[in-house]
């Protein structure tokens, strides 16, 4: 046995480590998920079963609303930050605006500021339009997060389709509007669906903004996430966690289906 | 009232930067014009000025007596072929081509009748559902061409659409686009760099230079009649010397020079005033014979010129010379070889040399 043969054992415990780091909250998160009795100082649960997800989804229980309210407020956000950006991100990637760069920077700079004070203000001025605790002051808020995402990625989206394309069925007898719509927005559709599915992500996710503006009139899942969580009701807290993570992994692979490089490499130029 | 598409004083900026410094260019129905010119000469800013990508700032174009220039590119009755051929990855080929057809409302049975027709006329048939991600170059270059001939244009505009081509491919290519349009009847202005395309292809050819028309003419013309210096040295008269000339009447007198003989050439409309004057002729103009076997007199309207085999290649056909005229060379083919370190004469007809002042 030389010493080449023990070469595995570092890059082995590397991996173990990292793979505990990435498994391990997420192990707990499942345990949790699926116990009825677990207290100190036992290393596993001591009774598993499905009570508290019949409980989470009973009708008395709020998580199947907070789910619904969830998606609506995330559907409503995609499609005012979608709507936004496509208009937006066409002009970015096709009116060679020599402050394209400069605008683009413009668009991050809120996301620079710690989020709370930002949030407190908002919430401060939408009281005076009534708009605190209701949906739509939630989906302004979530589309002042998304519109960021949404912008960057459709003009990456649309720089990736070549100009000669348009002027080719302007050439033949398209309207600029009906070139957009024939030529350019089906070739730039797969950038658009992966910043819709962005914005839909961070919508869901987004807690501090909805608690500040939303709350308690309205409930979404990660608010739910955080009562329970807090009320050491670590059973729902888990499955609601669990609940959140389903769309995300399904977006992941929508992306990486329909996300092709030349659009990604594209974002920020 | 002049041609069917016409093109009066066309100025365009790219920013400072003036790339058409006012064209002139009339071209009648059904004809078939090459633009030709080497990069950055303008000929493509004029296509997609004509086409309406481009607005002049000074100037106008008219189709059939119509003024376009303000109109925009889809109001203009053109079709546009791409260099880059600009397909739709997301339709099939029928879709690209019937999309035309598609914009006009033509029904859908009338518009897969025409589908079928362009397919047919330009050997697709068996392609109609791929994408063109699936077509080789040169079936996506038929594509193109489809797309632009399915809505039947009045003017078709051709950029570059062979240069991405193989050389094999595109010969045989020249010669279908030409026919077609012959047989269509077709308008086509034809953009390319490559001087044998723009002959073989185009009815007349307007030679472009530095955002100017340097010449307008028919192939024959161009090729044999150049108006200037950089119309002869674009079309191949490679070679040039210098040669004193006395201008009279209906002659011009070569002076005797280091290299030259003196020669009496017949003046053939040169408009050419005495001095110092450039010649032009190209390669394959020139009768070369061995400077001991010659007889001594070349004949009247022939210049000779003396000088010295330097190398000797063969590309093909005929043997290639490089031969020292003192400080100049000159390349000249012959089909016999001669060996280097020869003295030569070289001979060429009064209508094979091209003379221009020098300026």
């Amino acid at each position: 046995m030389t010493l080449n043969d023990l070469k595995w054992i570092p890059r082995g415990l590397c991996l173990g480590l990292l793979a505990f780091a990435i498994f391990g909250p997420l192990t707990n998160l499942v345990l949790w998920a699926v116990t009825e009795r677990w207290y100190f100082p036992h290393a596993l649960p001591l009774e598993y079963g499905f009570t508290y997800w019949a409980k989470v989804f009973s009708p008395r229980g709020n998580a199947t609303v907070s789910l619904l309210t969830s998606v609506m407020i995330a559907c409503l956000t995609v499609v005012v930050s979608v709507g936004l950006a496509i208009p937006a991100g066409y002009a970015l990637a096709r009116l060679k605006l020599p402050l394209r760069g400069v605008i683009l920077l413009l668009l991050l700079i809120p996301q620079a500021f710690p989020n709370l004070p930002v949030y407190v203000n908002i919430a401060r001025i939408f009281y005076q339009f009534g708009l605190n605790g209701t949906i739509l002051g939630v989906v302004l808020v979530h589309v002042t997060h998304g519109l960021v995402y949404a912008v960057w990625i459709a003009t990456a989206a649309f720089s990736a389709v070549d100009g000669e394309l348009e002027e080719a069925a302007r050439s033949i007898g398209a309207s600029a509007m009906r070139t957009f719509v024939d030529v350019t927005l089906p070739i730039a559709a797969p950038g658009l669906l992966a910043s819709s599915i962005f914005v839909f992500l961070e919508s869901l996710d987004e807690f501090t903004g909805t608690y500040f503006v939303g709350a308690p009139d309205v409930s979404t899942l990660p608010l739910l996430l955080y009562t329970a969580g807090s009320g050491g009701n670590y059973q729902i807290a888990s499955i609601t966690a669990l609940v959140l993570l389903v769309p995300s992994i399904a977006f992941m692979f929508v992306i990486e289906k329909f996300l092709r490089a030349d659009v990604l490499s594209k974002v920020g130029r | 009232m002049g041609g069917y598409l016409e093109v009066a004083g066309a100025r365009v900026s790219y920013g400072e930067l003036e790339v058409l410094k006012g064209v002139d260019l009339s071209v009648a129905k059904g004809e078939f014009v090459a633009l030709l010119g080497s990069s950055g000469c303008g000929k493509t800013t004029l296509l997609r000025t004509i086409a309406g990508f481009h607005t002049p700032s000074h100037g106008a174009i008219r189709i059939d007596g119509r003024d376009v220039t303000r109109e925009p590119p889809d109001r203009r009755g053109m079709a546009l072929v791409f260099q880059s051929y600009a397909l739709w990855p997301h339709m099939t080929v029928d879709q690209n081509i019937g999309y035309g057809l598609k914009i006009r409302r033509v029904g859908a049975g009338a518009a897969a009748a025409r589908i079928a027709e362009v397919r047919a006329l330009l050997g697709l048939d068996a392609l109609g559902r791929r994408k063109p991600g699936e077509l080789s170059g040169g079936q996506r270059q038929r594509v193109a061409l489809g797309r632009a001939l399915a809505i039947n244009p009045d003017i078709l505009l051709l950029d570059e659409p062979l240069s991405n081509l193989d050389a094999r491919i595109r010969l045989t290519v020249r010669h279908e686009i030409s026919a077609l349009q012959r047989r269509l009847g077709i308008t086509a202005v034809h953009v390319t760099h490559d001087r044998e395309e723009a002959m073989v292809m185009a009815d007349r050819i307007v030679i472009l230079n530095g955002g100017e028309i340097a010449q307008v003419g028919t192939p024959q013309q161009v090729y044999n009649q150049p108006a200037s210096d950089f119309v002869a040295a674009f079309m191949g008269a490679e070679n040039v010397i210098d040669l004193d000339v006395l201008a009279g009447g209906e002659t011009l007198i070569v002076a005797e020079g280091p290299h030259n003989r003196r020669a009496a050439l017949s003046r053939q409309g040169r408009d050419l005033a005495s001095g110092s004057a450039m010649a032009r002729f190209r390669s394959e103009a020139i009768s070369l014979v061995d400077a001991r076997g010659s007889d001594g007199e070349p004949g009247p309207g022939v210049l000779q010129l003396e000088g010295v085999v330097g190398q000797v290649s063969y590309p093909g056909g005929l043997w290639r010379h490089v031969i020292h005229l003192g400080e100049r060379t000159v390349m000249v083919d012959a089909e016999h070889c001669f060996e280097a370190g020869t003295a030569v004469h070289l001979r060429i007809r009064d209508d094979r040399l091209y003379l221009f002042p020098r300026s």
